[in-house]
């Protein structure tokens, strides 16, 4: 029996430009214990659906049509003070930042004991122990002494937990995570997923998860909707939708993702244009305009939402993949996107180090009190070598808090090691100052992670791609107009947009306008933050193609710095991974990320969600356990011999140094590493390629 | 594929139409700056007192130099039409002349204070550290000076000339200038964009001056239109304290202050009010227009 039972529902928000027709003509019916999945790129009206379904819509939202049922109780027509009742109590929400959706002058425990009373006819006493009960059902170490705390002494993995509780205190029919683990690395987003998971099957609630990420739905929902333009395009079982999809979306979303052409390295598929603007919706199929497929129909018609079966709909004319009977044991027929380019990155010739990193060391002071007194110190990096060789890219990756970024702001000079050495051709980048110094500037450059936050907000985007030529005093006005519009058009940016301001680009324009500036100086090396966390998979295509292209033509060397281990493996030819503030295993993607020799990069690979529902459900109970440790007080020896599941007692007090492994320049530091040190493995290593 | 090909395709990628050029950035600011009706009604009552002060006194002449005794406290007539003060001078003629004192002492205040302040504030706070905290304990200890005691022993050692009360205006008013960019920098520091520029090898200087003080426009254009109302008032105190210009000269603050002397005395009403409405009308409107303002400048509040 359905739990929850959505037909045609309506939503539109009154804006001053018009009426936004976010959520339009959504059915969907999720049952008694089930996952539902709601995927779709940002703005295509999934988390607008949940906020519809709590009846928690933004200003100027109402409600415009169609029902939800909840248990076969229309909920749309309830007044508030009855809404109120079913909020909290029947459907739970959890939404994507933990941080402010938990109220910073209270505790926990009272947070979450509030929930209760309002809820439950019980005493502040029962209410507070119900709270040290939830907390320990969402597996808060201590929760009799944490439910005193405040949420700033949480860290984010544990302030999404507390949040779960605090929707769990009711024991709700339906829980919404809306991007619950978004914010999250991906060891500990397995850990609050697996936790959703369980708790799911022993309170036999129902779960509506809404994410962008294929890989996060992948083993856990047993249904998932695929949302476009605030339209249902796509729904059915997990497995049947990862193994054929059948709307043109869908498979365009699974070809975006960087992890499928890992291996080959092919040219990803990238969805052109942007989702469309819902106070104007396009007439007939709304996703006709980005269809590779599209005709003449598809631009007038609309389609309905139907199926060869009623298991698997979908709002298409020309369905793509296979037809229902057939799909057994055979796999979809996938046309190539483009000719693929045979384009081995490790083939690729590499010239000579260009860049050395040695003995990398950083501490940040940790002061108190009014005379500002040095406490302590934040070990960020602690002693980290690496060599770049021309035209190559070296992807680093990590949890949050591994260092990473600081190695890259040191590089790029905008940090000064405590110790060690940035050598650039053989020069200690870190040594000179001056007016030297800013001139040496212009040969690494730097790509910010948010690319709104790194450009000028009141500057044209011509004023700030001129700006570093002013500075280097590289040429006339009008040489600098030239070469401007040049690197516009290598980005692939129309050259008139040089009259706009950085808010009227879109995400992944502005990546590009970002990666122009940094590209002006004509750097030998481009080191890159994160530069495409913060876009939708379509769109991270775009940019990471771009990324790929230039750097052939220009022969760039990149230090690519990414959490997401598929799209560091599709970029990089050498990954080096870090562990806190320690660079605990380098060596050929492939050979890392197929041969790992550390546990915590094992652990790693393991945690990333991959969008294969059989991989997802194989693999229980892997990853890595806790948290990352304060780099205040690091653990003695090996850094990692807290979270190790093969820790033993030499890992407490002797630091593992970095040893060959396997192949190529392949080195990990660990007493008990995964594979046996390279002498011995030389030869069989070779076997296990095949 | 030639280069305008790869634009169209990636163009055609992005689902961009073609753009056509852009408008002006002061047409744009300009719009959003219409949409505030307050802010209209400031600038068309500036326009209008700036006119009638500097533009009447040719159209509306009266005797601003010689006392008219015969017009002692004359009552509005066909002749005088607010009629005359204690001296005989024509109110309307008096108002122009003190306005343009008191509007000159305004806005050349408050350019020098909001100019200094911002770039002591901006460069305090862009430096931090020592420096910085010295820069900030000399605008602490400004700031705890009773300026209003300190300003009357300087308007008393110095002649009151208009150039001089700017000065001694301008120079209480900067402290809180400086204070408030100071913390708007110390926010804006180490946005990522203040630190591209050192990525590109530019000069922390470049950074204060091309990103920092423009990111704090709406601020220092507040504090400015501020600074304008706040001057043409404290003026009107030295005015009313009797140390304003120096007579025959005038302002609206002496004016109001010579009028009250007759309060008392009958219905004077043309003394008081005229100066008074002057006085409140302006401050207001240069509020008004502050706002407005700040919003005009707001790049993501403007359309294409």
């Amino acid at each position: 029996m359905a739990l929850l039972e959505i037909s045609d529902l309506r939503t539109e928000i009154q804006l001053k430009e018009g009426v936004v027709h976010a959520v339009d003509g959504v059915t969907l019916h999720v049952d008694e214990g089930e996952t539902l999945g709601v995927v779709g790129e940002s703005g295509c009206g999934k988390t607008m659906t949940a906020l519809t379904i709590m009846q928690l819509l933004p200003n100027g939202g109402r409600i415009a049509g169609g029902s939800i049922k909840l248990a076969g109780r229309e909920i749309t027509t309830l007044k508030p003070d009855e809404m109120r009742k079913v909020r909290g109590d029947d459907i739970a929400m959890i939404f994507q930042d933990p941080l402010s959706s938990l109220n910073p002058t209270h505790t926990v425990g009272a947070q979450i004991s509030e929930a209760v009373l309002l809820h439950r006819d019980v005493t502040k006493k029962e209410a507070y122990d119900r709270a040290v009960e939830v907390l320990d059902l969402v597996g808060m170490p201590r929760a009799k002494e944490r439910v005193e705390e405040y949420p700033h002494q949480f860290s984010g993995g544990m302030r999404q937990r507390v949040m779960i509780a605090m929707a769990l205190a009711c024991e709700p029919k339906l829980l919404i995570a809306d991007e619950p683990t978004t914010a999250l690395d991906v060891t500990i987003q397995k850990q609050i997923l697996e936790l959703i998971d369980d708790l799911r099957r022993r309170l036999g609630m129902a779960v509506i998860m809404v994410t962008h990420d294929l890989g996060v739905i992948a083993g856990r929902a047993d249904r998932v909707a695929v949302m476009y333009a605030g339209k249902v395009v796509e729904t059915t079982d997990t497995s049947a939708l990862y193994e054929n999809p059948r709307h043109p979306y869908t498979e365009a979303l699974f070809h975006a993702l960087p992890e499928k052409s890992a291996e080959t390295r092919e040219r990803l598929y990238s969805i052109p244009g942007a989702p469309p603007d819902l106070v104007n919706p396009p007439q007939g199929c709304r996703f006709a305009p980005r269809c590779r497929y599209a005709t003449d129909k598809c631009r007038t018609e609309a389609p309905e939402l139907n199926g060869e079966t009623s298991a698997h709909t979908y709002r298409c004319f020309f369905p793509v993949g296979a037809k229902e009977k057939t799909v057994q044991g055979q796999l979809t027929v996938i046309e190539p996107i483009a000719a693929p380019e045979p384009d081995a990155l490790v083939d690729q010739h590499v010239g000579d180090v260009v860049l050395e990193a040695r003995d990398l060391v950083k501490d940040f002071p940790v002061t108190s009190g009014l005379m500002r007194r040095k406490i302590g110190t934040v070990s960020a990096v602690a002693g980290v070598s690496f060599d770049i060789r021309k035209g190559e890219t070296l992807g680093l990756v990590g949890e949050s808090g591994c260092g990473k970024t600081t190695i890259g702001r040191m590089l790029v000079g905008l940090d000064k090691p405590t110790s060690g050495s940035v050598l650039f051709g053989g020069k200690d980048l870190a040594r000179s100052s001056g007016r030297e110094y800013r001139h040496e500037r212009r040969d690494i450059q730097y790509m910010f992670q948010d690319s709104y936050a790194s450009l000028d907000p009141r500057m044209r985007a011509g004023t700030i791609l001129r700006e570093p030529l002013v500075v280097q005093g590289m040429g006339s006005r009008r040489e600098q107009h030239a070469k401007i519009t040049e690197m516009l058009g290598k980005v692939g940016l129309p050259a008139s947009w040089t009259e706009r301001y950085p808010h009227e680009f879109s995400g992944g324009q502005r990546q590009r306008l970002g990666f122009a500036r940094a590209l002006l100086l004509d750097p030998q090396v481009i080191v890159a933050d994160e530069p495409v966390s913060a876009l939708d998979v379509s769109v991270q295509a775009q940019v990471l193609n771009m990324m790929r292209d230039l750097q052939r033509e220009l022969g760039l060397t990149y230090l690519f710095i990414s959490h997401d281990l598929s799209v560091v493996r599709y970029l990089s030819n050498h990954i080096g991974v870090m562990y806190l503030g320690k660079l605990v295993e380098i060596g050929t993607a492939d050979e890392v990320y197929l041969r790992p020799a550390h546990p915590y990069t094992k652990g790693l690979i393991e945690s990333a969600p991959t969008a294969d529902p059989e991989l997802e459900r194989a693999k229980v109970h892997e990853g890595i356990v806790g948290e990352l440790p304060s780099a205040i007080h690091p653990p003695t020896g090996c850094r990692f011999r807290t979270r190790c599941p093969i820790a033993q007692e030499i890992c407490s007090t002797v630091e593992p140094e970095l040893k060959p492994y396997g192949v190529g320049n392949h080195f990990a530091a660990c007493h008990f590493a995964l594979q046996p040190p390279a002498e011995v493995a030389a030869s069989s290593a070779t076997e296990q390629v095949s | 594929m030639s280069e305008a090909q790869a634009i169209a395709a990636t163009e055609a990628e992005l689902g961009l139409t073609p753009s056509d050029k852009p408008r002006g950035m002061f047409i744009r600011a300009w719009e959003v700056f219409a949409e505030n009706k307050l802010g209209l009604a400031g600038l068309a009552f500036v326009i209008f007192i700036l006119l009638f002060c500097f533009v009447g006194p040719h159209l509306y002449v009266t005797n601003q130099v010689n006392t008219d005794l015969t017009n002692y406290l004359c009552h509005p007539s066909g002749q005088h039409l607010l009629g005359c003060d204690d001296l005989g001078y024509d109110e309307i003629g008096r108002l122009m002349v003190g306005g343009q004192t008191s509007l000159e002492v305004g806005l050349a205040a408050a350019v020098v204070s909001v100019v200094f302040g911002t770039l002591y504030g901006a460069i305090s706070g862009f430096a931090g550290g020592i420096t910085d905290a010295i820069m900030m304990r000399v605008v602490d200890a400004g700031l705890s000076l009773p300026y209003l005691m300190v300003l009357i022993i300087l308007s008393v050692i110095f002649h009151p000339t208009v150039t001089t009360i700017i000065f001694i205006i301008a120079i209480f008013y900067w402290f809180g200038v400086a204070r408030l960019v100071r913390g708007e920098t110390i926010a804006l520091r180490n946005r990522e964009y203040v630190q591209a520029v050192k990525v590109i090898g530019g000069r922390p200087l470049r950074a204060v001056i091309r990103h920092i003080v423009p990111n704090a426009i709406g601020t220092i254009i507040v504090q400015g239109t501020f600074a304008v109302a706040d001057a043409i008032l404290t003026l009107s105190v030295l005015g009313f304290l009797t140390l304003g210009v120096a007579p025959p000269a005038t302002d609206w603050g002496s004016m109001l202050s010579s009028g009250l002397n007759y309060i008392q005395g009958g219905n004077y009403w043309w003394l008081i009010y005229p100066p008074g409405i002057c006085i409140i009308l302006t401050c207001i409107s240069f509020n008004f227009i502050g706002d407005a303002l700040r919003d005009a400048f707001e790049t993501r509040l403007q359309r294409r």
